[in-house]
């Protein structure tokens, strides 16, 4: 790594700068530190070859892994009052609302993609981490909502990918209203007799997983995903002592029964489509004329 | 003799006034002495209303956190009869910060449940200061179907800071037991009264509080963070919960106002903490009154109307 460090970078920074192409040609893993070249990194998923950390992506990029041959409709959202508590603290919440728009170019934290996944239709959603760290306000408790709605209109499994640091705190009480809002979503989905499938990715905590994503019929989680209720900085502080490794982790939920299922990203797809088909008509019926 | 909050000082300094000249005159009552004692009293009387009356979010809190405020079992010990507690999760073991059971409100079986928090340090650590593990909130879920089988009318009681935080709660899944018992008040085919009688913190509370009906006492709060938590987030520092408490809207006249809550119950003047009983009272009369409104709808109008209702969270323009 050293080697690396001290001499190839200074080298290729200053080859860089020359072509003045942008400076995320390589990619630093978070999980080892080892320099990945960036297209390798984003044919890979996101995912380092070497030591498997599996890094955050967005929606763009799971709608492309997930559908066939990435081709989706993405859902048009309803459009939600704005900062409705007018709501500040060293900053205008309307003003850090703008600031991720422009960012992401994206309304809000929630996306959601209709399409196939190997022939089957299902409806995705996907939260944004990089929209306001993906938390859940008004805008996605009403995006979740016409999610599930959709989905029971085309009568169509239901996928969410979840990753949320919690509620939006400057939405107030009004964002911790969204887990109830939600509940009763999933449970709209369960009276149609849809299968909803939660992936839990890096990191989902506080309302979000005290809602909708353990409310799945089948729970999978990325690898080394943080998942919990409460934040490690809050229980660190609480119980005054530190965290064990690997403490909220998606295989720490897995041997605790919270999860059924640790995948890693590029089997995600098979993974999803197997599930569906053996909880859905369609993909059984899909399956007998495979057979015959 | 109570506990006085940092804003009550001149309250407190006009109590001892009052307390001293009665001492001072003893048995004997001289005719000035009560003069003064009745014009102070009379001052005193003012002055609490006047405080009470303009308490800002941050006292609010402080209100709702009153160590004298009443709690769980003093509720259930003045409003129902023939209590019989009932414990455990039926997985692993009884949590002492929501306890529930079996009782007579008004001569009417119900479940009521609710957060404990405890009144002495004794009780304190033995409720968890009203922070409850996961299998606080898989009781309320077993005892909340246990209602439906038996068609009785349930009360929730809500008064905590939040779920604890902890390892074992984690490990056991504390964000699935509080979505399991949000997604039982959503379901139930029974009436279900949700009362914030204290501190409405975060999952923790909302786990009990998705009613048909949600009442809140006057000086109580309810948030989806505490203040500090608020403040050491956005403003990277504690010292701002007073500035977080303003901005979160967490008193019961901005959660009417978003149409979160359904009522407000008054309190005493001085807070509840001045005079449980009549505190009591007052809930008493809106749980009667909301009970007696849900008491002709047919359960499955019931599980209906909640659901439309808790659809719409949001929905609506606040202007
Ligand atoms: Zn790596």
């Amino acid at each position: 790594m050293n080697w690396l460090t001290n001499y190839v970078r200074p080298k290729l920074k200053a080859v860089l700068r020359k072509k003045d192409t942008p400076d995320n040609l390589w990619h630093k893993c978070k999980g080892c530190g080892q320099l990945i070249f960036h297209k390798e990194f984003l044919a890979n998923q996101f995912v380092c070859g070497n030591c498997g950390h599996h890094d955050r992506i967005g929606p763009a990029e799971r709608f492309k892994a997930l559908f066939d041959d990435g081709e989706h409709e993405r859902l048009e959202l309803p459009k939600v009052q704005d900062d409705p508590l007018k709501f500040r603290d060293q900053k205008k919440y309307s003003d850090r609302l703008k600031d991720a728009r422009s960012k992401t170019g994206e309304q809000d934290a929630l996306i959601v993609g209709v399409g196939r996944m190997d022939g089957i239709e299902v409806v995705v959603a996907v939260q944004n981490f990089f929209f306001m760290g993906g938390s859940m306000g008004i805008a996605v408790g009403a995006g979740f909502v016409t999610a599930v709605e959709k989905a029971i209109e085309l009568h169509a499994p239901f996928i969410i990918f979840t990753a949320a640091g919690g509620a939006r705190m400057q939405e107030g009480i009004l964002s911790l209203m969204q887990l109830p809002r939600t509940t009763v979503a999933v449970n709209m989905l369960r009276e149609a007799g849809l299968p909803y499938i939660v992936v839990l990715t890096d990191p989902t905590t506080g309302g979000v997983t005290a809602s909708y994503a353990m409310l799945g019929d089948v729970h999978i989680a990325e690898p080394g995903a943080l998942i919990g209720f409460a934040g490690p900085r809050v229980i660190e502080n609480t119980i005054r002592e530190k965290l064990p490794e690997g403490f909220q982790r998606s295989e720490f939920l897995l041997e605790h029964g919270m999860v059924d299922m640790v995948i890693p990203r590029h089997e995600l797809k098979e993974t999803l489509v197997r599930l569906i088909s053996l909880l859905t008509r369609d993909g059984a019926a899909r399956e007998d004329r495979r057979a015959s | 003799m109570i506990t006085f909050l940092d804003f009550e000082k001149p309250i407190a300094e006009l109590e001892g006034k009052i307390r001293e000249l009665r001492e001072l005159s003893g048995a004997e009552i001289t005719v000035s002495i009560s003069d003064e004692v009745g014009r102070l009293e009379t001052k005193l009387d003012k002055m609490l209303r006047d405080t009470y009356g303009r308490l800002s979010p941050w006292q609010k809190i402080q209100v709702a956190r009153h160590p004298e405020r009443p709690h769980f079992l003093d509720y259930v010990d003045a409003l129902i009869t023939d209590y019989t507690p009932l414990a455990g999760d039926r997985a692993f073991s009884d949590d002492h910060a929501i306890l529930g059971g079996l009782g007579r409100f008004k001569g009417q079986p119900v479940i009521i449940m609710g957060h404990e928090k405890g009144h002495d340090t004794e009780t304190r650590l033995k409720h968890n200061f009203g922070m409850a593990r996961p299998e606080g909130y898989r009781k309320t879920v077993r005892l909340m179907h246990l209602a439906e089988r038996f068609s009785l009318p349930v009360i929730t009681l809500v008064d905590t800071s939040g779920a604890y935080p902890g390892i074992g709660a984690e490990e056991r899944g504390q964000s699935e037991a509080i979505a399991r018992s949000t997604e039982a008040c959503l379901n139930i085919e029974v009436p279900l009264i949700c009362c914030i009688v204290g501190e409405g913190g975060s999952g923790g509370a909302v786990a009990l509080s998705v009613g048909n009906k949600v009442l809140m006492f006057e000086h109580a709060v309810y948030s989806v963070i505490s203040p500090e938590g608020c403040a050491s987030i956005l403003w990277r520092t504690a010292d701002k919960a007073k500035d977080a408490a303003v901005a979160l809207k967490l008193t019961a006249e901005d959660l009417q106002r978003l149409g979160i809550i359904d009522e407000i119950i008054p309190e005493p003047v001085g807070g509840a903490h001045r005079d449980p009983a009549l505190a009591i009272e007052a809930l008493s009369r809106s749980i009667e009154g909301a009970l007696e409104e849900l008491s002709g709808i047919d359960g499955a109008k019931l599980r209906k109307l909640r659901h439309a209702k808790f659809l719409a969270m949001g929905a609506a323009n606040l202007g």
